[in-house]
């Protein structure tokens, strides 16, 4: 235990040093206040009342779809390039400490950027009477947060796989894309093989639960599964290196 | 300390290394020497517990190197051959990471103990990108040293440095193999020569000899090579010494010194330097000519000689 929480805060504090965080966090916080002001404008000119879900969406794809990636890709990349694979695995540490330390790490560093972008709702809050629907925004982050979760573990189990920062970068965003995608079939399907492609996709439990304020079990626990799945399997890709 | 049991390691079809047998004490520097690709890099990373072996067995410590992997690991403080550094981190902070992953009670002090060691301790706050060569190569080797661990385990640990640096590492190494155990890579001869209490030389994946460097030095040199000057008239002096008995390969190089070798076991060097004085030469100079750990280790590794062997070129570098 002790061991992830010293690779997570190394890890977390690392973006802090790392260009490319601040590259990302600029790119969310300009894009959503961008998206946030006009629809702020067409708000008041249409004369309806505005909702904050509507302007999640765009963190949700493709902000966090493409940000995720970007952060995760250098995780293990750049340990496995330089060595210091080889010195974390050949000092006591678990490889599953090592895996789930590095994503708590980034993992924390998008709760810290998700939690900056409760500035746009309190705004909203106070430019909307009698207010906003503060439950729904409870519910809309609670699903925002786990979605970030599994993508985050996604993202650095496949990180674990290559040597190369771009190729995990492109790997990962083909993955979520794809699971993004995987609903797709359930169109032409019906019964237990529609359900089975429609709960698949990543952002099912999203747009179907907690987006509507519908924090269900299954929805939580989806998320959850994924992302120890996702660890689970990252750590399998550390210790094959052993058996290789 | 190290219990090493024939162990083999295969990479696909490539044999890396072959039936490693070997020991080493508390207390001992030994020395792993050998051209590049020899196996020096594969033996280290089984022992490390960084990969497994195809066969055969080591311990550390009285922990298998599998099984017991995360107990050998404890124990040692490694080195690799690319110097695993952070280059966006101070130096101070990735001591203090190593520290943490090692669960280090007062890590401060073992940071400022290691630090003066490796004398940096007025560069703690730099960035490792920003500091020379030979600087990271010491913060690596700092970063071994944290644990105080009983078993040191080094790829290469001077590579990079200048001379000066050289030196200073090479204390700090001998220093720490009083007490504990060092193993230690190189492929530089007069390195093994200075630090080492035991040499194993490598070549193509196995053991092609084993000892005291004093011992490789005498055990394999059977034959002594002598250069003697005179005043006056080499051609004379080369037929006066071909004659007498005992010596091979009488020679004359192109600046008048006369060259022949002899068994060590029958030195003739003081019969040789009376005759010449009686027959009235006078005699400048008799060198005898030290066969070093270089020469051995060539004859050893080398298996055509060629002057232009990757050996024979490595050997003439340092």
């Amino acid at each position: 235990m002790r061991n992830i929480w010293t690779i997570a805060k190394k890890e977390y504090t690392g973006f802090f040093y790392s260009p490319i965080a601040y590259v990302v966090g600029a790119v969310i916080f300009l894009v959503m206040g961008i998206y946030f002001a006009f629809y702020m404008n067409i708000a008041i000119v249409y004369q309806y009342v505005p909702e904050f879900t509507s302007v999640l969406d765009i963190l949700v794809f493709p902000l966090l779809f493409l940000a995720i990636p970007v952060l995760t890709m250098k995780t293990l990349t750049d340990e496995n390039k330089t060595g210091t694979l080889e010195l974390l695995l050949t000092a006591p540490v678990r490889d599953y400490e090592l895996i789930i330390g590095k994503w708590l790490g980034t993992f924390l560093f998008f709760l810290t950027m998700i939690a900056l972008t409760l500035l746009y709702p309190l705004i909203m809050n106070m430019v909307v009477e009698p207010g906003i629907d503060q439950p729904l925004i409870v519910s809309n982050y609670l699903g925002i947060i786990l979605m970030t979760s599994a993508m985050t573990a996604i993202g650095v189990c496949i990180s674990s796989l290559f040597k190369n920062t771009i190729a995990a970068l492109i790997a990962s965003i083909g993955t979520l894309l794809i699971l993004w995608l995987a609903s797709a079939p359930s169109q032409f399907l019906s019964g237990a093989a529609a359900d089975f492609f429609t709960n698949i996709c990543i952002t099912t439990q999203y747009y179907n639960g907690f987006r509507n304020g519908v924090v269900s079990l299954f929805g939580i626990s989806y998320y959850i599964s994924l992302t120890i799945l996702a660890l689970f399997l990252g750590t399998r890709t550390i210790e094959s290196r052993r058996w290789r | 300390m190290i219990t090493v049991q024939n162990l083999t390691k295969d990479y696909g079809l490539n044999r890396a290394i072959e039936n490693l047998n070997f020991t080493a004490e508390k207390g001992e520097v030994l020395g792993f020497l050998g051209p590049n690709g020899a196996g020096k890099t594969t033996t280290i990373r089984i022992l490390t517990g960084y990969m497994p072996p195809t066969s055969g067995s080591a311990d550390i410590g009285g922990f298998d190197v599998i099984e017991n992997s995360l107990e050998v690991r404890k124990l040692i403080g490694y080195l690799p051959e690319t110097v695993p550094l952070y280059g966006d981190m101070r130096i101070y902070d990735y001591f203090k990471y190593m520290a943490d992953l090692r669960h280090i009670k007062n890590p401060d002090e073992k940071i400022e103990e290691v630090l003066e060691m490796i004398g940096l301790e007025l560069r703690s706050q730099s960035l490792i990108k920003n500091i020379s060569k030979g600087m990271q190569q010491r913060v690596g080797l700092g970063q071994a040293l944290l644990h105080e661990p009983e078993v040191l385990i080094l790829d290469e640990p001077t590579i990079g440095l200048d001379p000066k640096q050289i030196s200073e590492v090479r204390n700090i190494i001998k220093n720490i193999g009083k007490e504990r155990t060092v193993l230690l890579s190189t492929h530089i001869l007069s390195e093994a020569q200075q630090i080492c209490d035991r040499v194993l030389i490598i070549n193509k994946g196995k053991i092609v000899a084993e000892d005291a460097p004093e011992n490789l030095q005498s055990r394999l040199s059977s034959i002594q090579k002598v250069r003697i000057r005179v005043a006056n008239d080499p051609d004379k002096a080369a037929a006066l010494i071909r004659d007498t008995a005992g010596i091979m390969n009488v020679k004359i190089n192109d600046n008048g010194m006369i060259e022949f070798e002899n068994k060590v076991e029958h030195d003739s060097r003081a019969v040789i330097a009376r005759t010449l004085v009686k027959k009235g030469f006078e005699l400048l100079e008799l060198t005898p000519e030290i066969i070093s750990l270089e020469d051995i280790f060539l004859k050893l590794t080398r298996e055509e000689p060629s002057e232009f062997s990757p050996e024979a070129l490595e050997g003439q570098e340092e």
